[in-house]
């Protein structure tokens, strides 16, 4: 045990708020700066007493204050002007009058809040419930009804007799001195403390699994989205074929739509003819919609030569003399119910456009097999010559 | 019964020494709570369990269990909610406009009423929360960045609420805090408790009375109460933006601002009064809240009785004087209309009753202002009810009017806001100094330094 304890200061308390006064005054006019006076409220004139220096405190309120103003009106500028600009009850997109209510609530929010945090923690060093003159007698008292001051032993001028007589010659109810506090350890491997680590860890852990895995998941109020009625899409125990939905009565017609009736007829051709003049515009249809559907499989130009690498087996060309030779309606047909492993088109292209792809079959087929007469009475019709 | 009121009163009554006004402070920390108080809690407790439980039934089957339905889409939600943010502005009113009046007498209600200003806040922030149907997604009203790409509307008085009732629960909080700070440092110093030294230590934050901090300290009260003035203000008038931007006759109107700010300031000193009244007596503190406090309370109430009844006379000036038919229906109907009971209750409770504040007598007695201050309460909620309620059911399409009628889950969750705010209040009461110590003890007899040398003076 070290008996030779550290000076911290010499501490005189009074009983009279006067003598306070009288005391803190005398001491800031003999020089010394590492001193302190301790009151359980501020007393009126002990500022002056002390001579300490004007609070520079507001310089920190007043800059967050307009921080707080400046970052309300930019964040409302960015959000209603920039980012999602909209026109809301016919204001401008910046419309100021309108922001000042929350600029004004964020300046006192930022003011406030700031002030308190800086004067705790910036002006007094707080937390700070390690000083050495907490537990002791004079901190006691001060809290309750006396008026103490303490001159640190940190102080340049200290001496401890000269300062104990200076102290004395106030007239004080005591004069003590007080001692740094011995050196606590705290051991980390205490069991105690490992213990609580365990268990803290366990909490933080199955807090976080209850809360990613299962608090996140639960759905609250989902009452109207599962209902106890059957679905379309859901299976029901309720009819035979468990569907959750009916199937129209055969031989139900949709409305508005004629039922196609030559399934199952290899010829259809002596019912079906083209309604579909070969105008530009009908052509541009079908050539939109075989190079859509069409060409994936049969070519661009009809040739049978498949852009899917062997995904499929290739069609056969659409220029050959057999194909050339169909009718406009079996074309169609063939669109419409498929044809060997080519399967029915009939939900992907509407009855128009299936009549357009014919047509544009049909000028694909001219192009690729024009005979020498026919292209030399384009040139004369048009004045082009095809060789250029 | 003789009060001068050409001196000023001593704060503190019967020459109480330092050591004995603290005692007596912190006498109801120390001390077991006794038989009046497991009474007082377990009433008030009762009270807030009947609202939570019909809050959560109605959390389960949704807000149709209340009785808002068109055309009246707000009613007791936001009915009570202005009614709290009231109540609170008195709290605020008494710690920091009286404390830059300098009014010495705040001190012995100041840290009371600021607890009642943080608890009222409480009670009316829950009210808009439920009244939007899915009080799991409030976080929505904060402007942060979302999935959806989109930002609140900072021209809607809706955001505006937000920001302010935010702000002024987080003032609120920090300027009680603030003001706690070396009551917590005195009370670490006192107890003989170590589990109590330890709470006291943390909170006191290393508090050791320092001169040097007392400096800053006072500065940053000063600069907070300057700052929660404007604010106090602002969070009405804000609350009154919610109805004065609208286009709904009876809510269309200037005044709203400055008469929401008075009739808060009315209903919160009345709050104030109503518990001090029970808390002086319950703990025995009547020589700190005297009576020369409460008959000053009633002064105020009774100046803000009359702002609110001029108000109420404007009202029906500007709406006969502007030529606007649908204006002058919507006062006509106010008064005449099916709702003509609870206009009269509010203007009988409002205007007349406080005028008997004007006797002296009246004003000092305990039972008398305990009436009264009550019939204030019940007032100015039925003036929430007339402005929001009465305005809504008849508008301008008389094929849309109807009528409201409250279900048994709106009185009872207003009962549950009674609860939680007296359950607080009861809990305060027992867990910190419901006065402040350091600022009573500045204020008491001898406190302060006379100047006259120090010698020979008593």
């Amino acid at each position: 045990m070290n008996n030779e304890r550290k000076i911290y200061g010499v501490a005189a308390l009074f009983t009279k708020p006067d003598d306070i006064i009288n005391a803190a005054s005398k001491v800031a006019n003999d020089g010394y700066s590492k001193w302190d006076v301790n009151t359980p409220y501020p007393l009126h004139g002990m500022d002056n007493a002390m001579k300490l220096k004007p609070s520079k405190i507001g310089f920190i309120t007043l800059f967050m204050g307009l921080c707080g103003a400046a970052s309300a009106l930019m964040l409302a500028y960015f959000t209603n002007s920039i980012d999602f600009p909209l026109v809301i009850g016919g204001k401008q997109f910046f419309a100021l009058p309108a922001y000042i209510p929350i600029a004004f609530e964020l300046t006192v929010l930022f003011a406030t809040v700031s002030t308190v945090v800086a004067m705790l923690i910036i002006f007094f060093k707080f937390p700070a419930n390690n000083h050495v003159l907490h537990d002791t007698p004079y901190m006691k008292k001060v809290s309750l009804d006396r008026y103490g001051i303490v001159i640190e032993s940190a102080d340049p001028k200290f001496e401890q007799s000269k300062v104990e007589e200076l102290l004395r010659s106030f007239g004080p109810e005591s004069v003590e001195i007080i001692y740094h506090k011995e050196e606590v350890k705290f051991p980390i491997f205490e069991p105690k403390f490992i213990s609580f680590l365990i268990l803290t860890a366990i909490v933080v852990s199955a807090g976080t699994y209850i809360t990613l895995n299962k608090l996140m998941f639960m759905v609250p109020f989902n009452w109207m989205m599962y209902q106890d009625k059957v679905m379309p899409q859901s299976r029901t125990e309720l009819f035979e074929d468990e569907r959750g939905m009916r199937q129209p009565v055969e031989g139900t017609v949709a409305k508005g739509f004629i039922p196609y009736t030559y399934i199952g007829i290899d010829e259809p051709q002596e019912y079906l003819s083209n309604p579909l003049l070969p105008s530009i515009d009908n052509l541009k249809l079908g050539e939109k919609k075989y190079l859509t559907y069409c060409s994936p499989c049969h070519g661009n130009f009809g040739d049978g030569d498949s852009r899917l690498k062997g995904q499929f087996p290739n069609p056969p060309t659409i220029h050959s003399q057999r194909i050339r030779s169909f009718d406009d309606g079996r074309l169609y047909h063939i669109i419409t119910i498929g044809k060997n492993i080519m399967p029915s088109y009939a939900a992907q292209i509407s009855r128009e456009e299936r009549w357009a792809i014919v047509n544009y079959i049909r000028v694909l087929q001219k192009a690729k097999n024009a005979t020498t007469s026919e292209l030399e009475m384009i040139i004369k019709e048009t004045g082009t010559n095809v060789a250029n | 019964m003789s009060v001068d009121y050409t001196i000023e009163p001593p704060v503190v009554h019967g020459r109480l020494s330092i050591a004995q006004i603290e005692e007596m402070v912190v006498k109801p920390l120390d001390t077991k709570p006794d038989k009046k108080f497991y009474i007082a809690i377990t009433i008030s407790g009762t009270f807030l369990m009947i609202g939570a439980v019909l809050l959560l039934i109605t959390f389960y089957y949704g807000i149709g269990m209340w009785g808002n339905n068109q055309p009246v889409g707000w009613a007791f939600g936001i009915v009570n909610f202005v009614f709290w943010i009231g109540i609170g502005h008195a709290g605020t009113l008494i710690s920091a406009i009286l404390f830059l009046l300098r009014q010495k007498w705040r001190t012995g209600i100041a840290r009371f009423a600021e607890a009642m200003t943080i608890f009222a806040v409480m009670c009316a922030g829950i009210f808009p929360i439920i009244h939007t149907g899915r009080p799991w997604l409030a976080g929505y009203l904060m402007p942060y960045p979302n999935q959806h790409g989109i930002w609140v509307n900072f021209t809607s008085p809706l955001v505006w609420d937000v920001f302010a009732v935010s702000t002024y629960l987080t003032v609120s909080l920090i300027f009680w805090y603030t003001g706690l700070i070396p009551d917590f440092a005195t009370l670490r110093d006192r107890t003989t408790s170590k589990v109590k030294k330890t709470i006291y230590s943390i909170f006191s934050l290393g508090w050791r009375h320092s001169h040097r901090h007392w400096q800053h300290y006072e500065k940053t009260y000063t600069l907070l109460a300057g700052f929660a003035t404007p604010l106090v203000l602002s969070v009405h008038t804000i609350v009154s933006f919610d109805f004065a931007v609208s286009i709904l006759p009876g809510w269309h109107t200037t005044i709203l601002p400055p008469y929401f700010v008075a009739g808060a300031i009315f209903s919160g000193f009345a709050m104030v009064v109503t518990v001090l009244v029970f808390v002086r007596k319950i703990f025995d503190l009547q020589q700190i809240i005297t009576l020369d406090h409460l008959d000053k309370m009633n002064k105020v109430i009774l100046a803000t009785s009359m702002m609110v009844g001029l108000a109420y006379g404007t009202e029906f000036f500007i709406a006969w004087y502007s030529g606007v038919a649908v204006e002058q229906f919507a006062f006509l109907n106010r008064a005449f209309g099916p709702y003509t009971w609870a206009y009269w209750i509010m203007v009988t409770c409002n205007v007349l009753f406080p005028q008997l504040f004007w006797f002296k007598k009246i004003r000092r007695s305990i039972p008398m202002m305990m009436v009264i201050v009550i019939l204030v309460n019940i007032g100015m909620w039925f003036e929430r009810f007339v402005i929001i309620v009465v305005s809504l059911h008849r508008d301008f399409l008389p094929s849309s009017w109807g009528m409201f009628i409250p279900t048994l889950y709106d009185v009872g969750i207003l009962i549950g806001s009674f609860g939680l705010f007296f359950t607080l209040v009861i809990l305060f009461t027992k867990a910190l100094p419901v006065i402040s110590i350091s600022e009573i003890k500045a204020v008491s007899d001898g406190a302060q330094p006379s100047y006259h040398g120090g010698e020979n003076h008593e």
